[in-house]
């Protein structure tokens, strides 16, 4: 069963970029807006974000966004456009107070101002060393965020289609028209017509088998995007965070080294110091994951086992348990190991995707590597790549783009929907939707979902991981064309159309393979190492060729297409990254 | 591995015309979460098996559910915890959409209900509002919830009557009544005196005992009583 609904501005992903836009949105006055989300708001990975949040708000010592700036274009690798990392930082500390104006309980320092604290990559001075920039809530800086805009939504009478899958999104004339939703508690198809779109749909980690990501981070709106003809920019650049808990990877945020934890190998030494001599275990995450990388390499992991420890024994009981409670509860929980007395095991695990759906400084999607705009078609948060984590975020900018971002954009849709009439749709709008599906019912059945991307998560992770070479990566992308191959022969269990889970773990697969794909492409293309991209056959950086952004996009006929960007370079130019 | 034996309450009510039990066999580590021996059922045994989850690790709230009639997470439970016999069931009170899952439409209408966001229309100032840290403590235990619904599905009263708000609405008003910056406590406290607000509690302790995040909810809604009777927030 279609049904057929009729909106101005519809945002995709109930998460922080989705619902800041759609608060935005609700201050327009006489817009039709609703949010889809294939989880209830609350559920979305945003929430699991622990360690704050940057702005150079100076509440504890002298602090700039020029700083701000400064280090993110030097954690990206130089890979950022300097003017989307500019506006960023610059509307940070203005955000921040709006969100706090909001509702959001920060911690707070003694005189009653917002709480700050060191975060990895973050510098005063060009580099001197760590200043305090994390904004943070205890170690749940991302629930609390995610918790006060689902409160703003609420107050602002947002409308919500809760438990809707996204599916497809479409274009009539080279617009973009509407999005079709699958709903999940009937199974029904839904068409939604309006004027402006935006996609916020999150990362995709579950393309990797170690990862902090949860299990709806499937890239959802990217693979609907790049099966509609969008390029995607900078898919070879994944980050690794360097601590997540041995095995299972959750995450152990690095707000754990911002209060003064530290890494140590077998032997106790804190090996950081060899690595970044100026900031230690607080240099970017690509540093500290490669270094970690290594010293399990060569033999230095606790019992030669592929794991090092976090140390924050030394910080005492009062600040993990006020400062860090829900790293002291994972730890115990999935552990048995007490943060206060015993040192976390922890490895690298697949955290965050610095490239996504292209986009201006205010949300609006590029068709191609020219920038040409897509009228209609929106998108932010860690879905989009504006670009400004280049090829590794800093810590702390992940929640700062989704709220910069998520706002910018939802101000240009209100302009973009006062200003435009809305296109129609096309004929069988939902069809290729329903065919999708469809498939997935009533395949052969010689191919198991689960298996399949059991398959995929650990082809990525050992092929496509931190460390990468040309052939490891060559068998990622045969291996992932096969899998692509054998998905068609997939046939889910469940048959039924109220609640199906299955069905929709096996289309979210279909998603990640056709991610996996193009990081696996972008990756091999990329004859260099540049941020959290780090090739054993090109260890060096290598500006002159190397210095663009990579525009992937899947062809008419399947196949892929490479393109590339110049990367936008204002106040600083590129040099060698120590730190 | 060992084996664990797991007995899931199964109903679709499009098909059963009453819950009943399908019995698997998974092997799974001790240190395994139940929410993965649910999956290696969903993903290579039975993909009809039915329930919401997502990030795995207790802070999204998606997952709860009855396990050997305790409410939990099932992420957030170890097979090490529970034995190597469990039994999952949806939790009480609410309407089963589907084996695990139930319909979670009416607890978020009671959240709602409770005006759970800040209420304040000064003119903002340029920088943040001041709050000391003994004022954001006051309400700091309470921020913690994530809606999962384990506390409001354990309680008793609200079994005997579903329009009870449920200590999960009271947890998220109690958030905003103790926040300094906050003006609508009296009208959230008016809401909460009504017929269907906190008196229903009668002091059980079932949700404190069920939250996953360990907020001190019986604590809470006390607080909130006192507030009512004593007219003002000040204590």
């Amino acid at each position: 069963m279609i049904h057929y609904h009729t909106y101005d501005a519809l945002v995709v992903g109930g998460g922080g970029a989705g619902m800041m836009s759609a608060i935005y949105l609700s201050r327009a006055s006489g817009l039709k807006t609703a949010v889809i989300s294939k989880l209830y708001p609350t559920r979305s990975h945003t929430g699991a974000a622990q360690g704050g949040i940057g702005a150079a708000l100076g509440n504890l010592e002298e602090d700039h966004a020029e700083w701000h700036a400064f280090d993110t274009v030097k954690g990206s690798d130089y890979l950022g456009d300097q003017d989307a990392i500019d506006v960023m930082c610059r509307e940070a500390i203005d955000v921040i107070v709006e969100l706090e104006h909001m509702g959001l309980p920060f911690s707070r320092t003694p005189d009653g101002r917002i709480a700050q604290r060191p975060f990895g990559g973050h510098t005063h001075h060009h580099g001197q060393g760590p200043v305090r920039r994390s904004c943070y809530s205890a170690d749940r800086t991302g629930h609390m965020i995610l918790q006060t805009l689902y409160q703003n939504c609420i107050k602002n009478q947002v409308e919500f289609f809760d438990e809707f899958q996204a599916v497809d999104v479409l274009f009539n004339e080279g617009r973009c028209v509407g999005v079709v939703a699958y709903e999940v508690a009937t199974g029904d198809f839904h068409v939604f017509n309006a004027k402006a779109v935006n996609f916020t749909t999150g990362g995709f980690g579950r393309v990797f088998s170690t990862t902090s990501n949860a299990y709806a981070n499937t890239g959802d709106g990217p693979a609907i995007a790049l099966r509609r003809g969008i390029p995607l920019e900078d898919m070879e650049f994944y980050q690794f965070h360097p601590t997540g808990i041995y095995r299972l990877g959750i995450l152990i945020t690095e707000g754990v080294r911002g209060e003064g934890g530290v890494l140590r190998n077998d032997h106790g030494e804190r090996f950081m110091e060899r690595y970044a001599p100026t900031m230690k275990d607080l240099a970017s995450r690509d540093v500290v994951s490669r270094a970690i990388n290594n010293e399990i390499k060569e033999g230095r992991g606790i019992n030669g086992k592929r794991y090092v420890y976090l140390d924050a024994t030394h910080l005492g009981a009062e600040v993990i348990e006020k400062k860090l409670p829900d790293i002291a509860d994972f730890c115990r929980t999935y552990l048995g190991v007490d943060p206060v007395k015993d040192p976390m095991p922890i490895q690298p695990t697949a955290h965050y995707a610095m490239g996504g759906i292209p986009t201006d400084i205010n949300g609006r999607v590029f068709a191609d590597s020219r920038g040409t705009i897509i009228p209609g078609l929106y998108s932010a948060g860690e879905t989009a790549c504006v670009s400004v984590h280049g090829a590794n975020r800093l810590g702390t900018n992940s929640l700062l783009d989704l709220v910069v971002f998520g706002r910018r954009s939802g101000i240009d849709m209100a302009r973009f929907c006062a200003e435009s009439d809305r296109g129609p749709l096309p004929s069988d709008a939902a069809g290729e939707a329903i065919s999708r599906f469809e498939r997935l019912r009533s395949g052969t059945g010689k191919e198991n979902a689960g298996k399949l991307r059991e398959e995929l998560q650990i082809t990525m992770m050992d092929n496509v991981g931190i460390i990468r070479e040309e052939a490891g990566m060559k068998t990622a992308v045969e291996k992932v064309e096969e899998l692509r191959r054998r998905y068609l022969d997939v046939e889910v269990m469940d048959k039924g159309t109220r609640f199906n889970t299955d069905l929709l773990e096996a289309w979210e697969l279909g998603n990640l393979l056709d991610l996996a794909r193009v990081v696996a492409v972008g990756a091999l293309n990329r004859t260099e190492s540049r941020g959290a991209h780090s090739r054993e056959d090109y260890p060096k950086r290598n500006d002159e060729e190397w210095l663009k952004h990579t525009f992937v996009r899947q062809t008419e006929d399947g196949g892929v297409e490479i393109d590339y960007k110049p990367v936008t370079i204002t106040d600083f130019q590129p040099k060698e990254r120590v730190y | 591995m060992p084996t664990v034996k797991l007995r899931v309450q199964r109903f679709n009510p499009d098909v059963d015309r009453e819950p009943r039990y399908s019995e698997y066999s998974v092997e799974a580590e001790p240190t395994d979460r139940v929410l993965d021996a649910l999956n290696s059922i969903k993903w290579y045994k039975d993909g009809t098996v039915t329930y919401r989850r997502s990030c795995a690790h207790g802070v999204c709230g998606s997952d709860a559910m009855r396990i050997n009639g305790v409410n939990r997470l099932a992420c957030k439970v170890l097979i090490r915890d529970v034995g190597n016999e469990i039994t999952v069931e949806p939790l009480l009170g609410f309407r089963v959409v589907k084996d695990l899952v139930v319909d979670m439409e009416p607890f978020f209408a009671q959240y709602r209900s409770v005006l759970p966001f800040l209420v304040n229309e000064d003119p903002t100032p340029d920088r943040e509002r001041r709050q000391s840290i003994a004022n954001q403590e006051r309400y700091d235990d309470t921020t913690k919830c994530i809606l999962c619904g384990a506390c409001t599905g354990a309680c008793p009263s609200f079994w005997a009557d579903e329009n009870f708000v449920g200590p999960a609405a009271i947890v998220n008003a109690h958030r905003f009544i103790f926040d300094d910056r906050d003006h609508a406590a009296g009208e959230r406290l008016a809401r909460l005196n009504a017929r269907e607000g906190v008196w229903r509690c009668r002091t059980i302790f079932n949700c404190t005992e069920a939250c996953p995040r360990e907020i001190k909810i019986t604590q809470a809604i006390g607080e909130v009583k006192r507030a009512i009777l004593y007219g003002g927030v000040t204590s």
